[in-house]
């Protein structure tokens, strides 16, 4: 083994990995949240539907899916290897515990699970109509034919069912985040005693507001599509 | 021995070696003081059983004023029992109620295997602190204090991080039982003075491949191994120990 492997598969280097990759996923979850927020604006997803149409064929964005995708795998396959580090360092458990850390934190595995179903779900609903099967209706803007993945979003959202796993899974990458967030700085040896406090309020506010306008969108769609 | 007032149910982990399988044994100790520590009662519980005949509970113990890291005990699941910043020689019984069931446990981890009843071998300890947590030079006659100046925060944060007795709390109270706790401590007492300069990133390459090679997990930053620590050694030693190993790995020829 070189000393490039040989760090990246100590258990400070797996753990490096898991806040890098974390903190790029942390970055596109920025993206993904400005963009779909256009959904709420009230023009019948003209907006929305150009916006999705640019990021599903600019070269750079789909080249940036590419990297997405490698840092999600790399994000699970290496959290299934420290997670497996972890349960063999202690082979027997004890009869009686008391935690003393937030439940959370203790469960980042449970939870990164939840999130991998629904986000298995999730691409199916959306990223494989869109890149592979095709999306079934098509929408002009000046002339011009594409997706209309804002009426896919009104179909999918329409069964209530689909609303609550969004909503479920969203409070599951909340209480992720919440830990995830400021873990990847301290993980990456960023704890200083004037920014610290900065890291985690941030961490805090991010990791509520974006899972809320995230799980704002099918609850939304929902409520228009049948009371309106 | 004792005139105490107390009656305490104990569940005590038994285990003949560290092949035999063990198990938890019930056990009553009745006339505790409350006064008396934890470990005063278990000598009260040894002394009836040595009385009958039967095997006393092995457990370890030495200086029993805190300071040492000899002591252990997995107390109602808590490593050192339900106080703050104290060992289990400084945890009194009046910490505890009239009848209370107590449940007494070693320390669990792959890398400190049971050698009889509460007692485990802490030796990979040892061997983390063997693999660089010194410094190489020939000590002689110890200078003058002034030709080596070090600012007064930094003397500090050495002394708190100096202050960890090694005693294996953090690995106890952690989901993966890592030692990342205890390491770091060990890395920053050096890595805050100047003296530790020199061998600093050598030091953390060697001290964390040994961490691993002696099986202890990753650190998922819960920050249960702070929060019982006897001696309140805090995270931020750990973030250092990040710190330096990237700069080991990546920058530094170790």
């Amino acid at each position: 083994m070189n000393w490039f492997t040989q760090t990246l598969t100590s258990t400070l280097g797996k753990k490096m990995v898991m806040g890098i990759t974390g903190l790029f996923l942390i970055i596109f979850l920025i993206v993904h949240c400005g963009v779909n927020a256009l959904v709420f604006f009230p023009d019948d997803g003209e907006m929305f539907n150009k916006a999705a149409h640019f990021m599903g064929t600019n070269f750079f964005i789909r080249l940036g899916e590419v990297v997405l995708f490698i840092g999600i795998l790399w994000h699970i396959v290496q959290s299934l290897m420290v997670t497996l580090t972890n349960v063999m360092a202690r082979p027997h458990g004890y009869a009686k515990f008391t935690n003393s850390s937030p439940w959370y934190s203790r469960s980042m595995g449970l939870l990164g699970t939840l999130i991998l179903i629904f986000l298995i779900i999730h691409l199916a609903h959306f990223w494989v109509k869109s890149r592979i099967t095709g999306v079934s209706h098509q929408i002009s803007f000046e002339g011009k034919s594409m997706d209309n993945l804002y009426g896919e979003m009104v179909t999918v959202f329409s069964e209530l069912w689909v609303v609550i796993l969004y909503v479920l899974a969203m409070i599951s990458l909340s209480y992720h985040l919440m830990h995830g967030f400021q873990s990847a700085f301290q993980t990456l040896g960023i704890n200083h005693k004037k920014y610290t406090p900065l890291i985690q309020m941030l961490g805090l506010i991010y990791s509520i507001l974006i899972p809320l306008a995230f799980a704002a969108m099918p609850v939304v769609m929902y409520i228009q599509f049948w009371y309106n | 021995m004792s005139h105490g007032s107390m009656k305490i149910n104990l569940k005590v982990w038994r285990q003949k070696n560290a092949q035999a399988k063990g198990n938890l044994e019930n056990y009553t100790v009745n006339e505790v003081s409350p006064d008396m520590s934890f470990l005063e009662m278990f000598d009260v519980l040894n002394e009836s059983l040595v009385n009958k005949g039967d095997e006393p509970i092995a457990f370890d113990h030495d200086c029993r004023e805190g300071i040492c890291g000899t002591c252990s005990l997995y107390i109602n699941g808590r490593p050192h029992g339900p106080l703050e910043g104290i060992t289990t020689c400084q945890l009194h019984m009046r910490s505890f109620n009239d009848g209370d069931t107590i449940t007494v446990e070693p320390w669990r981890a792959k890398a400190f295997p049971v050698v009889k009843d509460l007692v485990v071998d802490r030796s990979a300890f040892d061997r983390i602190i063997a693999a660089g947590g010194y410094v190489s030079v020939n000590t002689g006659n110890a200078q003058d204090a002034n030709c080596l100046p070090i600012n007064k925060e930094d003397a500090d944060d050495a002394f708190m991080s100096a202050s960890c007795i090694g005693c294996g709390a953090c690995v106890a109270a952690c989901k993966n039982a890592s030692a990342m706790l205890f390491v770091a401590a060990k890395v920053s007492q050096l890595a805050k003075l100047p003296q530790g300069q020199p061998e600093r990133y050598t030091r953390v390459a060697s001290m964390v491949a040994q961490m691993d090679k002696e099986g202890f997990g990753a650190c998922t930053n819960t920050g249960a191994c702070s929060a019982e620590c006897p001696k309140e050694i805090s995270l931020t030693n750990i973030a250092l120990l990040n710190r330096d190993y990237m700069r080991a790995k990546f920058l530094e020829n170790s």
